[in-house]
């Protein structure tokens, strides 16, 4: 029985990083209906400046803090300059420039920190308060911080007139710039929100997996299968469907097939949602007049 | 007095197809003005130019502002407020954070939590559902909505596109019994997009009759009430 | 017929005839530069063609029929290995491992099209991104390790040329590999050219009014699907006998974005583009790393995205504006 619990908790430490990785990519697709493929390897980048700082001397919270800031800006930027040209675009070109950003993004990992597997630090490793016997200290820490995070922006769009406009502006263009909102930039905060959330999940499961330039590539499958799981239009439901899709994957890895398997597994998955039911467990089905 | 908004020579497309071919008129501070015409004559394009939502040409002169061919979120911060057809309800918003959104560019957040209140004391039907899904609201109450977050700005010029659309003549009534009291209450100038020719002449002060693009006629509403050929066309008699 | 459209036909022969002489020039020339090359190029050569093959495949689908596939290499991935299986461990004759190979992925691309067919534009987009991460995996699985060689991959020898002709085995590759490239290609443009072709391209240029005139919109892009892969499947095995290696490493999702790469470059929904874009696929990478050893693959994507910017047809698409513009 204990190894159960021990697997589910190791199962909602990974399903915590898919969650945000997850809310990450709803976001950008809420605001601008785009798909960004890009995201895991911005993720890693985010990872490699952390580590970067904290080699430099760092305490390793300010450079966590930091590497929001940074991720953050990087996020906009990359919205404003690159994406927002080609946003309304046919559907190839757009994929086909953020296929670009994801190269870029991944070869500027290996280039400006080397493609050898490094160790990336865990704050909570040595941590006395979190140390018990279902579940290591790094992965229990990994939930709470996941779970800040999550906290925080949903209280950033519940509370805040921003995150009220960021929302409008995702519904309804026209009625938002009526109202006065500079859509445009709402979106490219969106960008900066999803890149700094991404570099948190970046952040978090590295010391899990070693930091290298490959390190995003699957999770971020894991966390595209829990946001189509959950509804690719649901903020809730991507989370939800985070960690859904990560206990899974570590029970089904753990009990029935072995670790080897689990990205075909996502494959299936993936498809299997696709076909039976696009929306996801709380999304909702449009009809699009023809 | 010059008037609030004057425009001359204005043109209007969407894509290539040319669809004002210079329009000259005004709106006076503090009057209701009325624009009629039939289906497609171009009178819904006339608001959304007046916003900037579609590419124009000519002059847009609002109070002492060019407003030509600036943004549309730049044109409303001058106290522009639209009302568009079809509502633009932010259906996945309740109804009080559609009535926050309207209120966004505003700094003074006491006055907005006045004006808040006001709204909900002239729709008490709102007030009922703030915290429900604005998308779940029936047509005249999200008519009311789309009008309450316009008004949220505190607007000069109230842009209101075919309010009576869908609605029940009841309320349509009490919509413009409503719209009545902001004009005369709060001076707020309105300029209204109507195909509901018999309505709008007996609500506005000032008349223009669209034509494919064009303004065919002008004049006080009573006046223009008793052309021969509006009476024929507009108002069946 | 009316005269209308008798010089609707004659013009259409005209651009054909040109074609044709163009395409024979190409054809010769490329039967006589195995005499005048060094290995090393008559290598890279084969790879350009290779690769044509498979972008060939990837175009009929991404650029005639509008559907994205971010995991073409994995097709290609698996012709690769059920040549290398069949020559190697099943001591298969080449040519009937290749052919096996090509409708193994056939099947596979039609299988895999049933489903997929329902999703649309980046939806289809991440079901074949995971389909490229998925494959690699499978590959390296220990349970089919006697098979496919587990994570070292697969040696394969290169065929050996038949005893008639005066050639070296690498000559010889070179040679069936462009028979299979000529044959690719008039399938292609004859498929396209026919009934099939114009319900292909109708599906992606309006689907709702293409199912309204008739056209079985799910067989198509099923069927569309499989030739695509196909053709990948053809390539990698071709590829699999050029290169003499597989291994789950060299199919990784960076092959299917390669391939992404190649049709943008050379050209949407256009035939010739498949030469352009393998060109660029197979020497671009190398230019970079002569340019910046480290940040080669930056400069790669940087090179996409501002190609995606600029050129939106492609380098085929711009050479056509370029014939365009100077007939006027």
């Amino acid at each position: 029985m204990e190894f159960l619990i021990q697997q589910i908790l190791a199962g909602l430490a990974a399903g915590g990083i898919y969650a945000s990785l997850g809310l990450a990519l709803v976001m950008i697709y809420r605001a601008t209906h785009l798909i960004n493929f890009a995201q895991g390897e911005m993720a890693t980048f985010s990872t490699y400046i952390a580590l970067k700082l904290i080699r430099a001397g760092l305490p390793y919270w300010a450079a966590f803090v930091v590497t929001v800031i940074v991720s953050f800006a990087l996020g906009v930027t990359i919205e404003r300059v690159i994406v927002r040209p080609v946003e309304r675009a046919p559907h190839l070109t757009v994929v086909i420039v953020l296929v670009g950003i994801m190269i870029v993004f991944n070869s500027m990992s290996g280039w400006l920190f080397g493609t050898t597997l490094e160790m990336f630090p865990s704050p909570f490793a040595s941590s006395a308060l979190l140390e018990n016997r279902l579940i290591s200290p790094h992965a229990a820490g990994s939930i709470i911080v996941v779970f800040a995070v999550l906290g925080v922006v949903h209280a950033f769009f519940r509370y805040t007139p921003i995150g009220l406009a960021m929302r409008a502006a995702a519904q309804n263009e026209t009625s938002s710039r009526l109202a006065g909102i500079r859509v445009g930039w709402m979106l490219a905060l969106g960008w900066g929100l999803a890149a700094a959330i991404g570099s948190v999940a970046g952040m978090m499961v590295a010391p899990t997996v070693y930091l290298d330039p490959n390190m995003m590539a699957g999770i971020l499958l894991y966390a595209f299968a829990g946001a189509l799981l959950g509804g690719i239009e649901s903020p809730m439901g991507a989370v939800l469907g985070g960690f859904i899709v990560g206990v899974a994957e570590n029970l089904i890895g753990t009990y029935v097939i072995g670790p080897e398997l689990k990205l075909s597994a996502a494959l299936i998955l993936i498809i299997g949602i696709l076909i039976v039911r696009p929306a996801g467990l709380f999304g909702v089905t449009y009809a699009v007049k023809v | 007095m010059a008037p609030l908004l004057e425009v001359k020579g204005l043109r209007a497309r969407y894509g290539i197809t040319q669809v004002l071919h210079g329009m000259d008129f005004s709106v006076e501070e503090g009057s209701v003005t009325t624009i009629l015409g039939a289906n497609g004559a171009g009178k819904t394009t006339t608001l959304r130019a007046i916003c900037g939502l579609v590419k124009t040409a000519g002059s847009m002169r609002f109070g002492t502002t060019d407003i030509q061919g600036r943004q549309t979120e730049d044109v409303v911060r001058l106290g522009i407020a639209h009302v568009p057809d079809g509502r633009g309800t932010l259906t996945r918003l309740t109804v009080e954070e559609n009535l926050r959104v309207g209120a966004y560019t505003r700094k003074d957040k006491v006055a907005v939590r006045e004006d808040l209140a006001r709204i909900y004391e002239f729709f008490p039907r709102l007030k009922e559902r703030i915290r429900q899904q604005a998308g779940t609201l029936s047509g005249g109450e999200q008519q009311m909505l789309a009008v309450s977050r316009a008004l949220m700005l505190r607007p000069r010029l109230l842009l209101l596109d075919e309010p009576s659309f869908g609605l029940a003549p009841m309320v349509v009534q009490d919509l413009f019994r409503i719209f009545r009291q902001i004009n005369e209450e709060s001076q707020v100038s309105i300029l209204l997009v109507e195909q509901n020719a018999a309505l709008a002449l007996k609500f506005a002060k000032f008349a223009y009759l669209v034509e494919t693009g064009r303004i065919v006629l002008a004049g006080p509403s009573d006046v223009v009430a008793a052309d021969p050929s509006v009476r024929k066309v507009y108002l069946g008699y | 017929m009316g005269a209308a459209s008798r010089g609707l036909v004659s013009r259409y022969t005209q651009i054909s005839n040109i074609n044709i002489v163009f395409a024979s020039l190409v054809a010769l020339s490329a039967c006589v530069l195995p005499s005048i090359l060094s290995d090393y190029w008559i290598f890279q050569c084969t790879m350009v063609m290779v690769y044509s093959i498979a972008l060939l495949g990837l175009n009929l689908l991404t650029g005639y029929n509008g559907q994205i596939s971010l995991g073409h290499g994995a097709f290609y991935a698996i012709g690769a290995y059920a040549t290398a299986i069949l020559a190697e461990r099943m001591g298969v004759p080449y040519v009937v491992a290749i052919i096996f190979s090509a409708g193994i992925c056939l099947v596979v691309g039609y299988l895999f099209g049933l489903p997929a067919l329902r999703l649309e534009g980046l939806y289809l987009a991440l079901a074949t991104f995971a389909l490229a991460l998925a494959v690699p995996q499978l590959l390296r699985y220990k349970g089919i390790e006697d098979w496919t060689g587990g994570s070292g991959g697969l040696l394969v020898t290169k065929p050996a040329p038949p005893t008639w002709v005066n050639l070296d085995s690498d000559r010889w590759l070179y040679f069936v590999t462009l028979g299979f490239l000529i044959i690719a290609f008039l399938a292609v443009r004859n498929l396209l050219i026919g009934p099939m072709g114009r319900a292909i391209v109708a599906i992606r240029d309006n689907p709702l009014a293409a199912e309204a005139l008739g056209v079985d919109a799910a067989r198509t892009k099923s069927v569309t699907f499989g030739i695509s892969a196909c053709l990948a499947g053809l390539a990698g095995s071709l590829g699999a006998l050029a290169v003499q290696y597989v291994a789950p490493d060299t199919f990784s999702l960076s092959l299917s974005l390669t391939f992404l790469i190649g049709i943008v470059v050379g050209g949407l929904a256009s035939i010739s583009g498949a030469i352009f874009g393998a060109i660029f696929v197979e020497f671009l990478p190398d230019i970079a790393d002569q340019l910046s050893k480290s940040a080669s693959a930056a400069i790669y994507g940087a090179v996409l995205i501002a190609i995606a910017y600029s050129m939106p047809t492609g380098v085929a698409g711009a050479l056509a504006g370029l014939r365009r513009w100077r007939r006027k």
